[in-house]
């Protein structure tokens, strides 16, 4: 049985969005995965709302675009009202608690409610909020390994910031404890 | 016996389909001899218009583009920027240059292309029968202003060098005539220069060259080089706009 | 085969031309294939290339005229509007025969119409969006790798025949990221362009590139060498995917992103029982007439998925001549179909 794990990313623009869907799929990339990544582009990607669509499959990956989704991590309100709805029955809810407001009203999903920004900004570093979610959707799903996440940071974050690396990787195993 | 006057080798041995008492053909000469007298015929690629000269390829002796209505300066970029060790010229009427192609010329000379434009001026359409050019004069009657240039209705004539020269990578500009002999030297210095500017790499040259109409303007040839004396240069001054001092 | 990268499909396009020999690039911003533009602005300098921001996309198609009539490897991009823009340049350089790679990532319209993406250019660009009798070779990839692969192979037609090919994908393509391999080689195909205006030397002849026959004998000659050239394009270089065809209760033809949707609809309809086929056309001209006529009658009726008003199915109909039903099914606007809505249709269809 093939295996398709289908996840959207949602939140502000300057959230790092973008970049945890690519980490996703440059993780499943290297652990041999079929692997497309779609981003939200135009207006809304100066300032606005922020969301990628990530495929990580077992099959060569048919639509990039997802109309339902195994898994969502959002980081604001209004993503969480847009994407709620479209999660398959028994898939993934995780959230930013510091940033979304209110729970999901879903029963039929398994949540995970993190305080993932102050938890950030306590380690001193804003941009680790979407890694901390990451971490947990990695936990939940297994759809990606954790040595791959290590490698996947390597190649998507400019050289500049590479003395991070050992930070993120910090927070990612805390986003999987959680 | 000696021979005084030859036809240049840069032009082809055709007889032009040019109007009596045009000045295109005076303005091929000058750019063939100065194509000559540089040594540059091999290394030389032309761009034709749109407009009287179109088929200018059939006469010139270098390599020839012929391209879009007003887009000559635009494929002399392409041209030049594929070949930077050719030397690139295009030749323009007013209406190619300055009306259709204004984003054009006003852009490769603001990126400083290293080519050459010839920039022939006679203050109408000749190829489509007479109309309003950029460059009518006030009052001048065309086909499409046939109460004459009124600024309310039509605007007012564009002076081109004027405006390229205020361009930072235009780096030589002139204005000439070729109403007659004096001028016609004049102009023939100016070409050279142009084309010399070019070989030295120093940024885009253009040469805005006041030429006659007879037939669109409705005169004999003799008539045609006096309203042009009388009339254009007292409103297109002749000189140099950009680039006198310029050695090369 | 080299490294597997995570590439965006713009980045794709971009380097696939570095890769064929294209030093030379002319363009203008637009969403959503601006990404070339800035990749070909860093990698052009690193290659010894030229990349010029033009000042219109009517100035970049005829700096493209320009730089492939001086016989260089030459490109071009743009989306939907910037294309309408390019018309004037592509139906001279047909003219002129000139060799030049035009991508369209398209956008939805018309007019100035949204950002999303589209189809809706299919028969701009397959009938000739420009004047006069001319065609160009439209390739239309549907996956990051067919980027690479169909740039490359682009520029290589694109010199054999002295033709313009266009890569057309859409605001997905583009913008979507996807593992790509390079060849650590790509196939370039050399040609003799001694046609090419590079200065005579004093060693030869003059060369002209023009676009202008202004006797009519000589106009209607040189037509007939432009449709004998097509003919023998359509010949050698039409390419499709037939996917699933024998047997199919209904036969889905695609192009592009579509061409995805509709092979998760084939496993979805195959639970159900349905067999569901796909024609894809990779050259949308020359039109894949040939895998049309070998399955006419092999389905109960042919369903056409686009994202556009319904402009390929034209092409079907043509080709399937009348011996099945031919059916539609489009959005437009930057909405895409959705494999529930198409299998809703060949539901509809065979019931």
């Amino acid at each position: 049985m093939s295996v398709q794990q289908e996840i959207i990313i949602a939140g502000f623009g300057g959230q790092g969005i973008l970049s945890a869907g690519r980490l996703i799929a440059y993780a499943g990339m290297l652990d041999n995965k079929n692997v497309s990544w779609l981003p939200s582009y135009g207006p809304e990607m100066r300032g606005g709302t922020a969301n990628c669509h990530v495929i990580v499959s077992d099959e060569p990956v048919g639509s990039p675009i997802l109309n339902k989704a195994t898994s969502i991590i959002v980081m604001n309100g209004p993503s969480l009202d847009k994407f709620e709805g479209i999660v398959s029955p028994g898939g993934l809810v995780i959230t930013d608690s510091s940033l979304v407001g209110k729970s999901p009203k879903r029963t039929d999903v398994d949540v995970s409610e993190i305080p993932a920004s102050r938890i950030a900004s306590e380690m001193g570093n804003a941009t680790y909020a979407s890694i901390i979610l990451l971490g947990k959707l990695v936990a939940k799903t297994g759809v990606i390994s954790k040595e791959s996440f290590e490698e996947a940071l390597k190649e998507v974050l400019p050289p500049k910031y590479h003395h991070l690396i050992p930070e993120e990787m910090k927070a990612f195993e805390l986003g999987m404890n959680y | 016996m000696a021979t005084v006057f030859k036809k240049p080798h840069a032009l082809k041995d055709l007889s032009m389909h040019y109007c009596p008492g045009c000045t295109h053909g005076i303005i091929h000469r000058l750019v063939a001899e100065v194509i000559d007298e540089l040594g540059i015929e091999g290394k030389t690629i032309g761009v034709s218009p749109v407009g009287c000269s179109y088929n200018n390829y059939e006469y010139f002796n270098c390599d020839m583009v012929q391209a879009a209505h007003g887009r000559a300066p635009a494929v002399g970029t392409g041209v030049k920027r594929a070949n930077p060790d050719n030397y690139v010229f295009t030749y323009q009427g007013d209406g190619d240059l300055a009306a259709i192609g204004t984003a054009e010329i006003v852009h490769a000379a603001t990126r400083g292309e290293k080519i050459t434009t010839i920039f022939v001026n006679n203050a109408i359409y000749g190829m489509t029968s007479g109309q309003l050019a950029p460059t009518t004069l006030l009052n001048q009657v065309t086909t499409t202003s046939p109460f004459g240039r009124k600024p309310e209705v039509h605007g007012f004539p564009i002076k081109v060098s004027e405006m390229i020269s205020t361009l930072e990578g235009a780096v030589y500009v002139e204005r000439v005539s070729v109403h007659d002999i004096k001028n016609i030297i004049n102009a023939k210095k100016a070409i050279k220069k142009a084309f010399k500017v070019q070989m030295a790499n120093k940024g885009f040259s253009m040469v805005e060259v006041l030429s006659t109409c007879p037939t669109n303007w409705g005169m004999n040839p003799t008539e045609a080089l006096r309203w042009l004396q009388d009339n254009m240069i007292p409103f297109y001054p002749l000189g140099n706009f950009k680039g006198k001092d310029l050695e090369v | 085969m080299g490294q597997k990268l995570l590439m965006k499909g713009n980045e794709v396009i971009a380097e696939a031309a570095v890769r064929a020999g294209c030093r030379h690039y002319f363009g203008y911003p637009i969403t959503p294939q601006t990404e070339i533009a800035h990749y070909m602005a860093k990698r052009m300098p690193e290659v010894g290339g030229v990349f010029v921001q033009a000042e219109s996309e009517v100035a970049a198609i005829n700096m493209v005229y320009g730089a492939a009539s001086a016989g260089v490897r030459v490109m071009t991009s743009s989306s939907s509007p910037g294309i309408s823009l390019k018309q004037e340049g592509i139906s001279y350089s047909a003219c002129a025969e000139l060799p030049a790679v035009i991508v369209n990532i398209v956008r939805c319209g018309p007019g100035l119409g949204g950002i999303l993406p589209a189809q809706c250019d299919y028969f701009q660009a397959v009938k000739g969006g420009g004047h006069g009798d001319y065609k160009m070779v439209v390739l239309a990839p549907s996956s990051v790798q067919e980027l690479y692969e169909m740039t490359v192979e682009a520029f290589n037609i694109a010199d054999k025949y002295r033709t313009l090919v266009m890569v057309m994908g859409d605001g997905i393509l583009g913008q979507m990221m996807e593992a790509v391999e390079f060849k650590d080689k790509e196939n370039i195909v050399a040609v003799d362009k001694s046609w090419a205006v590079t200065g005579t030397g004093m060693k030869r002849e003059n060369n002209v590139i023009t676009s202008i026959y202004i006797k009519p004998e000589v106009m209607e000659a040189h037509n007939n060498k432009l449709q004998a050239k097509y003919k023998l394009i359509e010949q050698n270089e039409t390419k499709v995917e037939v996917y699933n065809c024998d047997n199919a209760d209904v036969i889905v033809t695609a192009f592009g992103t579509v061409g995805r949707i509709v092979k998760n609809v084939i496993k979805t309809a195959e639970k159900e029982g349905i067999k569901v086929g796909l024609i894809r056309p990779i050259t949308l001209w020359p039109f894949p007439v040939h895998a049309f006529e070998k399955y006419a009658q092999t389905p109960k009726a042919f369903l056409s998925v686009e994202l556009n008003a319904g402009q390929m199915v034209e092409d079907v109909r043509l080709a399937v001549n009348g011996r099945r039903p031919v059916h539609f099914h489009g959005r437009t606007g930057g909405m895409i179909v959705t494999q529930q809505e198409i299998l809703d249709k060949i539901k509809e269809i065979i019931k």
